[in-house]
């Protein structure tokens, strides 16, 4: 065997599989978002979907991100032509009803969408407990680094972006994030 | 032929409104296509907001444009996209860190494969041993 030609290749091939196996252990469309840690952008958005009471906004009434401060708020990117979204609805609707009463703001952002469309798909779906607002030309979407939908973004009572979550989110993850941000801002 | 007649006068109005476009418009329209081919299409792949027929790269070039009327430089609307998707939003990655390796990886095979074939050659045009 000749070692040396041996050896050139491996110091070639190596590196190159090295790099390969280190692509396969990254999944391409888990890309970090520079925002956490960072102030929200601030935001007006009408209300198209107004929500069941207590939590409900009657329809056309403009939220704005700075009336929310001092409250952890929950902003959930979604489309009825979503197919997660489908997955992550009932669980989101249900976990902001349990949190009525406390220092915690669930908001629906309609992304790339029509309005009827999403106040169909919510009756299909079986109501939702909190208001959604629509997001004309998708700028608050593209503010908040969005990729796709579903994505939901939880900011603290300061104001700044605490926490991004990809795809659809579970109940578990919604009240360790919101209920460590509630037990932050009441220190 | 009523409609024929609606859809040729449309097409002309188009026509016309396109030759009568001003030369800050075009300025700025070719402005915005600059930065918006460095920009990442964050639902496609590997295509810039420019070639993307996307709603939302439409929608970012939208921001892009409105950002420079508005009077920022392409280097500040560049800088507005880094700081929401991060730099993977550019095309073209910042040689530093990580990345640098984008760079020198071609050029250093180029090198390598270069130097073997030279090598390689050498070898096979050398003489024949003369027999002793």
């Amino acid at each position: 065997m000749n070692w040396k030609r041996a050896t050139i290749a491996a110091a070639c091939v190596v590196p190159l599989i090295i790099l390969f196996g280190y692509g396969l252990t990254r999944d391409p469309k888990d890309i970090p978002s520079p925002l956490p840690g960072h102030e929200a952008s601030p935001f007006a958005l009408a209300v198209f979907a107004p929500g069941q009471p207590p939590l409900n906004r009657a329809p056309g009434d403009t939220v704005r991100l700075a009336e929310l401060k001092g409250q952890v708020v929950v902003l959930n990117f979604w489309a009825s032509w979503c197919l997660s979204c489908r997955d992550e609805h009932q669980i989101l609707s249900e976990t902001a009803k349990s949190y009525a009463g406390k220092p915690v703001h669930f908001l629906g952002v309609l992304y790339n969408d029509e309005p009827g469309n999403g106040t169909q798909w919510i009756e299909q779906m079986g109501g939702q407990s909190y208001p959604s607002v629509t997001d004309p030309g998708a700028r608050t979407a593209i503010n908040y680094g969005l990729y796709g939908v579903p994505e939901t973004y939880f900011l603290d009572a300061s104001g700044r972006i605490a926490y991004k979550a990809t795809g659809p989110v579970n109940e578990r993850l919604i009240r360790h994030v919101v209920d460590s941000l509630m037990a932050v801002a009441a220190k | 032929m009523t409609r024929l007649l609606a859809a040729f006068a449309f097409a002309a109005l188009g026509a016309l409104g396109a030759v009568q476009q001003s030369p800050a418009d075009s300025v700025l329209e070719a402005r915005t296509a600059e930065v918006a081919a460095q920009l990442r299409c964050p639902v496609c792949q590997g295509l810039s907001i420019q070639d993307s027929p996307s709603e939302l790269s439409q929608q970012m070039r939208s921001v892009v444009k409105d950002q420079l009327r508005a009077g920022k430089s392409p280097d500040e609307v560049k800088a507005y996209f880094i700081s929401k998707y991060g730099e993977w939003i550019l095309l073209e990655p910042k040689p530093k860190g990580f990345n640098v390796l984008v760079y020198l990886m071609p050029v250093l095979l180029v090198v390598i494969g270069l130097g073997w074939i030279v090598v390689a050659v050498r070898k096979w045009t050398r003489p024949p041993d003369s027999p002793a």
